[in-house]
């Protein structure tokens, strides 16, 4: 059955007819375009299709669209403003914290939802916030590397 | 040794130039490229491991409403596989099934739900087999065959013997022989597989979009699946998700996929799941190492001798190539004369190993550098002494006529040893902890293709028009490791121009030149050298118009960054729009090119598949892991790694320090954690949480340390920096466990329960060795 949803995303309201199994990363992708938020297991598994619901990361694979109504749903593609890069992207394309890049998106978005609340969190701090985000190429030292130069970064600019 | 050259953008630590697209979503891959025209594809795989095929019926599956096309092995009577000589696999599975999840036959639906469906309507009736599972039980004298033409299940035997093996191991001191086991690994890049062919039956033409790292063979391969011409064929490579060797040969899905396209006159999009993407497979095979060498007391190698067996899965992949890379590897690291290698690549009923990163060498170095450390420690040895004892002089070759032209191994041990605090900390560490060493190397490229066609390695397309941007056309397939990158900064430095006037567009068959591919890490020694040639060629063009409008000799002509003008006068400059318009106005939009041949003497010895492990330059490294061991729980901690390369020159030391950051990583991985796991052919670990890469929770700091030997083949001295540190770490790390508990491990992955059981052999023994004294 299908439910009118209306839930904010990356800013803008907008409304749409979705399927109670619609999974929110297939509700981004088939209604909006954005390929931004990647599969990248068979659920759960790789936090490559994360994105922020009302602020908290949350895994866009194993969420059911109908249960973010009314919510602000943030992805990748809502993090650079009129095409200039958030601290987090720019961090992490100076840093070479993509190296692929498949797992970039997802791993930007948990950051983000970490820099929001403390914007001088220590690595441990990051290690643990970024426990279920997995990377394959850069063996994760230029991912802290990226998240400490952002969180600096924001430090300077607050 | 630090190049003497000054370098403007060569050199310089830039972010890649495709890193924009990757930090904000907007990096298109295969699998985001789904539109609404798009029929979806699913696979239907063998439930057993092996068996004969009795009945495929796709009638009920044929009569679903929205299902537009089917394929089975009937399909496709065309072998393939990446080695000419050994191409024996089908997309689709005819006759027999060899391993649990090959593919028997696929389908084309309007929607996910339906192809779904589809695939539960086709019944299959398969008579079971007996299946061999491990090299002993496929070499058993009353195993089953998998393939009529392999008897004995045995796909390939190498031999190899240089020098005299038993006067070498006469004039040893010391002669010990120990056997390691390593599991098999996957390269569980992070993007699944997937696929986008696209038929137009008006025009008789097919267009596939893929995750490869070799849209060269892909191409190559479709045409030979499918009877095309391949004019008729058109392979882009968008975003590539990671590769590790998993995408260097043409893999069964892609033929399927284009296979369903043209059966449907349409466009379809596969993605395979995460286990599939596991059961395509393609890793390190579990391989078993038989390792001999003979040691003086001042701690020279006389001789090596070493049985390698790999247990290859079903079908033979590159299977000849990574059973000769394992022994071509083995000792020319070091300078010995007397090696003696005999190499077995067994076939058994799980999914087809192949290539992945360090590809073939990493089992052997692992046997190697623990055996030589446990030698030296018997001789009361330093393990920087020994390996010191037996390094290479460059410009040489080695005993199977490897060509070396630099070497700076010697750099990269007195580099570890200095930022670890190797001397002084060695022997004044705390209880359980412990530090461990080894060395490692790599190609920079295979001197001989696979498909030995004899034109040039690589081929760069360069091109300048009215609007002053110079358009590079590669065909290197950048999956991550920052290719286009490293091109770009070839052509900006010969040009001595700023990086952002350079567009970079590779993988497009219709467009780029042809390229081999990504695998044996060969595109910045290979297509930096031929970008270096175009931007030359390039620079020729521009330095002559300039000449013709200041009207001087050529000769005369000097430029700093983007302006031209006349040596020693600071009068009438040039700007380079104005050198490119006077350009231009000679023959109109300028193309060039530039191409990198092999030479010959780096293409390897005479000997029967001597090519193997042959390139222009080796990359090598040295590496020192400090660990702290929990005996109550086995459990390892890495505290710290410390890691030097030579890779000739860093072109680009972020993405060379990405590099060696990451294969060390994932050599932790294999030596720690990961492994594919199977029972009666059956994948238990097909998925990350089972498989068990590291997370960022257990990865420690990697200090990364480069030397530049400068090779005098390379693009600027670069060579290779992607795969040669990955096999130190394995042995670096069963070293210092060594180092901190006594226990001398010879297995990999060294897994809390597997550490524990060898503790308690360990702890028996060593009663028992009290007991008798």
């Amino acid at each position: 059955m299908k439910r009118i949803i209306s839930l904010r995303l990356n800013g803008k309201p907008v409304e749409d007819a979705v399927s109670d199994n619609t999974l929110l990363i297939d509700y981004l992708r088939d209604n909006h375009q954005l390929t931004g938020a990647k599969k990248g297991c068979d659920g759960g598994e790789c936090g490559a299709c994360s994105v922020l619901v009302n602020g908290r990361p949350r895994l866009s694979c194993i969420t059911l669209t109908a249960s973010c109504q009314g919510n602000d749903i943030e992805t990748i593609e809502g993090q650079a403003k009129n095409g200039i890069l958030s601290a987090l992207q720019r961090a992490f394309h100076e840093n070479l914290g993509a190296q692929c890049g498949f797992c970039t998106p997802g791993m930007i978005m948990v950051a983000e939802s970490l820099l929001r609340r403390n914007v001088n969190p220590d690595e441990n701090e990051i290690r643990q916030v970024l426990g279920g985000n997995l990377c394959r190429c850069t063996g994760y030292v230029k991912i802290i590397k990226s998240v400490r130069a952002a969180a600096r970064m924001m430090e300077t600019v607050s | 040794m630090n190049s003497p050259v000054k370098h403007t953008v060569a050199g310089k630590p830039v972010p890649l130039v495709d890193g924009i697209e990757k930090v904000t979503g907007k990096a298109i891959f295969t699998a985001d490229m789904e539109t609404t025209d798009c029929l979806i594809g699913r696979i239907l795989r063998s439930p057993v491991s092996h068996g004969r095929i009795i009945r495929l019926d796709t009638t009920q599956a044929a009569r679903l409403e929205g299902v537009v096309a089917i394929v089975t092995g009937e399909d496709c009577p065309q072998t393939y596989g990446v080695i000419p000589v050994a191409m024996n696999e089908y997309p689709m599975a005819r006759e027999k099934v060899r391993y649990r999840g090959e593919p028997l036959a696929a389908v084309a639906a309007v929607d996910v739900k339906t192809a779904e469906m589809a695939i539960d309507l086709i019944t299959v009736e398969i008579e079971e087999l007996p299946g061999c599972y491990t090299p002993r039980e496929s070499r058993a004298p009353d195993a089953p065959q998998l393939h009529d033409n392999k008897h004995g299940n045995l796909d390939r035997d190498v031999h190899h013997k240089f020098g005299d093996v038993d006067a070498g191991f006469a004039e040893a001191d010391l002669v010990c022989e120990e056997t390691f086991s390593c599991a098999e690994v996957n390269h569980a890049q992070m993007e699944p597989h997937a696929a986008l062919a696209d038929y137009d039956p008006e025009r008789g033409r097919l267009t596939l979009h893929s995750v490869t790292q070799v849209p060269f063979y892909v191409h190559l391969t479709l045409a030979q699946c499918l009877e095309m011409d391949t004019a008729n064929i058109r392979v882009i490579k968008p975003f590539v998700g990671g590769g590790f060797g998993a995408r260097t040969e043409t893999l069964n899905f892609e033929i399927i996929t284009a296979l369903l396209a043209r059966k449907a006159g349409g466009k379809i999009m596969m993605k395979l799941s995460r286990e599939e993407s596991f059961l395509t497979h393609r890793g390190r095979p579990e391989t078993e190492v038989i390792l001999k060498i003979g040691l003086t007391q001042s701690g020279k190698i006389t001789a090596i001798e070493c049985e390698t067996t790999q247990s290859g899965g079903a079908y033979a992949g590159y299977g000849l190539v990574t059973i000769l890379y394992a022994g071509a590897l083995l000792h020319g690291i070091y300078d010995v004369a007397n090696v003696k290698y005999d190499g077995y690549r067994v076939y058994t009923n799980t999914p087809p190993c192949g290539a992945m990163r360090g590809h073939g060498t990493v089992d052997v170095r692992h046997a190697f550098e623990c055996l030589l450390d446990r030698m030296a420690n018997k001789l009361e040895l330093d393990p920087f002494a020994v390996r010191r004892s037996n390094l290479i002089k460059a410009p040489t070759f080695t005993a199977n006529e490897l060509m070396i032209n630099s070497y700076g191994l010697d750099e990269c041990l007195d580099k570890v040893e200095k930022a670890s605090g190797w001397q002084t900390r060695k022997n004044s560490l705390k209880p359980g902890h412990g530090l461990g060493m080894a060395c490692s190397h790599y190609v920079s490229g295979a001197a001989k293709p696979v498909h030995w066609t004899g034109e040039p390695h690589a081929v760069v397309s360069m091109k300048l028009d009215f609007d002053g941007s110079i358009t590079v056309l590669t065909g290197a397939s950048d999956i991550g490791q920052g290719s286009s990158t490293i091109v770009a900064q070839a052509a900006a430095e010969v040009l001595g121009i700023d990086l952002s006037r350079i567009r970079v567009i590779a993988n497009d068959s219709a467009i780029t030149p042809k390229d081999n591919g990504s695998y044996s890490s060969r595109v910045t020694f290979m297509v930096g050298n031929a970008a270096i040639e175009a931007a030359q060629a390039m620079r020729k063009k521009l330095i002559t118009a300039a000449a013709k409008k200041l009207e001087v000799h050529p000769d005369e002509i000097d430029c700093e960054g983007e302006t031209f003008f006349v040596s020693g006068s600071s009068q009438s400059e040039l700007s380079f729009h104005d050198v490119a318009i006077a350009a231009l106005a000679q023959e109109g939009t300028i193309n060039v090119k530039g191409t990198f041949s092999t030479p010959v003497e780096a293409q390897g010895g005479k000997q029967r598949g001597g090519a193997v492990g042959s390139t222009m330059g080796f990359s090598y490294a040295a590496q020192v892991v400090e660990v702290k061991v929990d005996v109550d729980t086995g459990q390892i901690k890495i505290e710290k790694v410390w890691s030097a390369l030579d890779c000739g020159f860093a072109i680009n030391p972020l993405a060379v320090e990405g590099q060696i950051e990451g294969s060390v990583w994932m050599g932790m991985g294999q030596a720690m954690s990961e492994r594919t796991h199977f029972i009666d052919g059956m994948h238990t670990h097909a998925n990350f949480l089972e498989y068990g890469f590291p997370t960022i929770m257990e990865s420690p700091h990697i200090d990364v340390q480069i030397v530049e030997s400068i090779d005098p083949l390379g693009p600027f001295g670069a060579k290779e920096a992607g795969e040669g540190a990955l096999s130190g770490f394995p042995p670096a790390l069963v070293n210092a466990v060594a180092d901190a508990i006594g226990l001398e491990a010879n297995f990999l992955p060294l897994t809390p329960d597997r550490v524990l059981e060898a503790l308690i052999k360990f702890r028996r023994s060593a009663r028992r060795r009290e007991a008798i004294a």
